[in-house]
Parts: structure tokens; sequence; C-alpha cells
């Protein structure tokens, strides 16, 4: 959508941003007061509000990829994700606070699969902000009931004899998967291990690159 | 309408797990400034202590289940938000219905009215 206003430009010749160009809402208007009386009550300031966007939008399934590159390639650091996901990726300066991580590792028995039948819980300081996907209904109903129809539907077809495990995120307790690391990147820089990473291959509902994409 | 809003026996509307529903939505959107504005002030509340995450679940899952499908996630949040400040001594309703209304005055679209 924020795409498709090409001919709506601002008088700066440039499209309008998405969310500013439609009639004002209810909840937008409520956004805006809340905001508003914070600031003027001294809880937070402008600059506190723009400074934590920023952070936001700078904690990307990149994040996420790194820790995967680094768990395909050191031993220790593999080691310590799985003693404990969220002081081994503290320490790579992705902290993830109070909540509790824990990585899962698929192998060629097992897939694993991530969801939050609750709410929208997501590792957020390796992936960012949870797709729309992940918060839906059918998501959320169906990933526990019937995985291997969820996983089709993203283009994922495991053979049968490979065992899916379920994970279901609680607001204290997030899951990252460690998918499998590809055949053929034997030696590879732990860069370009990492760009074979997807986000959707971190949250089991997608597979990494295969590792003639990078070729 | 809330006849048609698939429950799973025994379960509050947010608990999904196990229900039917039809085929995963794949399309995604970028989040609009406000979307960001409302995840950041959820953030910085509860960093500061003014309530909890378990505050902004008790609101969200005391809303009816159409809740669900007429609000979107960060209306639902923001909804949320507001009555946990209010809850805490943060805010009043008075001055939160007041200052929407003069908002309201400022301009049609979000751009106009906000002043960020």
């Amino acid at each position: 959508m924020p795409h498709d206003h090409h001919d709506h430009l601002s008088p700066s010749g440039h499209p309008f941003r998405a969310d500013n160009d439609h009639p004002l809402s209810y909840w937008q208007a409520l956004e805006i007061a809340v905001r508003e009386l914070l600031i003027e009550k001294g809880v937070t300031t402008a600059a506190e509000i723009a400074g934590q966007i920023d952070a936001m939008d700078n904690r990307t399934p990149a994040n996420g990829a790194a820790v995967v590159a680094l768990a395909w390639t050191d031993p220790d650091f593999r080691a310590a994700l799985q003693h404990d996901a969220s002081m081994a990726t503290a320490e790579m300066g992705f902290d993830i606070g109070p909540m509790k991580l824990i990585a899962v590792e698929n192998t060629a028995e097992l897939h694993n699969i991530v969801v939050c039948t609750l709410c929208s819980c997501y590792p957020r300081n390796l992936l960012g902000l949870p797709p729309d996907w992940y918060k839906s209904r059918a998501y959320r109903s169906r990933t526990v009931r019937e995985p291997r129809r969820v996983l089709a539907e993203f283009g994922v077809t495991l053979p049968e004899a490979t065992h899916i495990r379920v994970h279901d995120s609680t607001a204290d307790m997030r899951y990252i998967v460690i998918p499998a690391r590809p055949k053929g990147t034997d030696g590879w820089s732990k860069k370009d291990l990492a760009d074979l990473v997807t986000r959707d291959s971190m949250v089991g509902t997608g597979l990494p690159k295969s590792p003639d994409a990078l070729v | 309408m809330t006849e048609t809003i698939p429950q799973t026996e025994g379960h509050r509307w947010h608990d999904m797990g196990g229900g039917a529903a039809g085929a995963v939505p794949l399309a995604d959107h970028d989040f609009a400034l406000w979307e960001k504005r409302v995840d950041a002030l959820m953030i910085l509340c509860s960093a500061k202590g003014h309530f909890t995450v378990d505050g902004l679940r008790r609101v969200l899952e005391d809303m009816p289940p159409s809740s669900f499908e007429e609000l979107s996630y960060y209306e639902r949040w923001i909804a949320s938000i507001s009555q946990n400040l209010v809850e805490a001594g943060v805010l009043t309703t008075f001055e939160i219905g007041e200052r929407m209304s003069a908002i309201q005055e400022r301009g049609l679209t979000y751009g106009d009215a906000s002043d960020g």
C-alpha cells in the first residue's frame, strides 16, 4: 500500500507517507493525545520516542542471521546458545532484556516452527517486529494443529519422516529457530552464511536460501 | 457478527491455538509512523514502570471477540495503553478526551493533526 500513491505527490514532490494522507482515525487521534500528554507531563520526551523508533527500525532479521551464522561456525558459541540463548545473544549486542530466549536447532530429522497462539510474542531483538501473518488468526490457530499444511502454504514441504516440533511463545519466553546449515557451504565466511539465512527460516516457516543463490 | 467468529470451546477469544481458520494471509505491510509510535509508547511506559506487559494483555484479552476483526493490532494496543495509563493515574479520561477533540480540530489527516 505505501507504494500505491505515485500520483499523489506532496508540495516537495515526494509521495505523501501512507499514514499521513488518509483521514485521521479515532485511534490515531488517541495515539497523538496520549503521546502529547505523556510528553507534557514529563513521562517521556519526543526525542526518547524517536530514539525508540530508531532502535526498532535497526532491529532486523540481520541480527538473527548473524547469530545463526556464528552458531554454524563456532562450536563454543553454539554450546553457549543452547545453554542460555538470552545471555549468548546479549553478548553479541542483541539484548532481549528480562525475557527468556530459547534457540531450537533444526536437523535432518527435526524441523522446528514457532508460533504465539495467544498473541504476537516474537524474538524482536533478533528479528524486528513480527510480520502480519504471524499475528493472524489463521497462523495462530492452525500451526499447532496442522503444521505441515501451514508449512505447505509457505512453500515448505518436508519429508514425511521429518519430525515437526511446534513451539508456542509467551510474553516471557521467545524462540529462535537455528536452521540446518545448507550443504555445500564448507569454508564459507560468516557474512556469506548469514546472507543465506532468511527471517522465515528463523521462525521455521522457511528454509535457508540455497548456496547457489549467492553464486 | 459474533457467531461468525471462530471460537475454540472453553477458550477465551485470544487463545486461538487449535481453532479452525482459513489460509494464512501472506500479505504484509510496512508499519506506519503512528503504529511505530504506539509500539514505542508501550516500551517506554513499561520500562518506566507505569504498567507491565501483563497489564497490556489484560485489557486486550478483556475486549470483545469482535475487536480482533474490527480493530487493527496497534489500534487495540493504543486502546490498552491509554486504559492502563488511566488506571495508573498517569492520565485522566477527561484530559484524553479533551485533547482528542482539539487534535481532531487541527486537520483531517494524521500528518495535519500531529505536531511530529
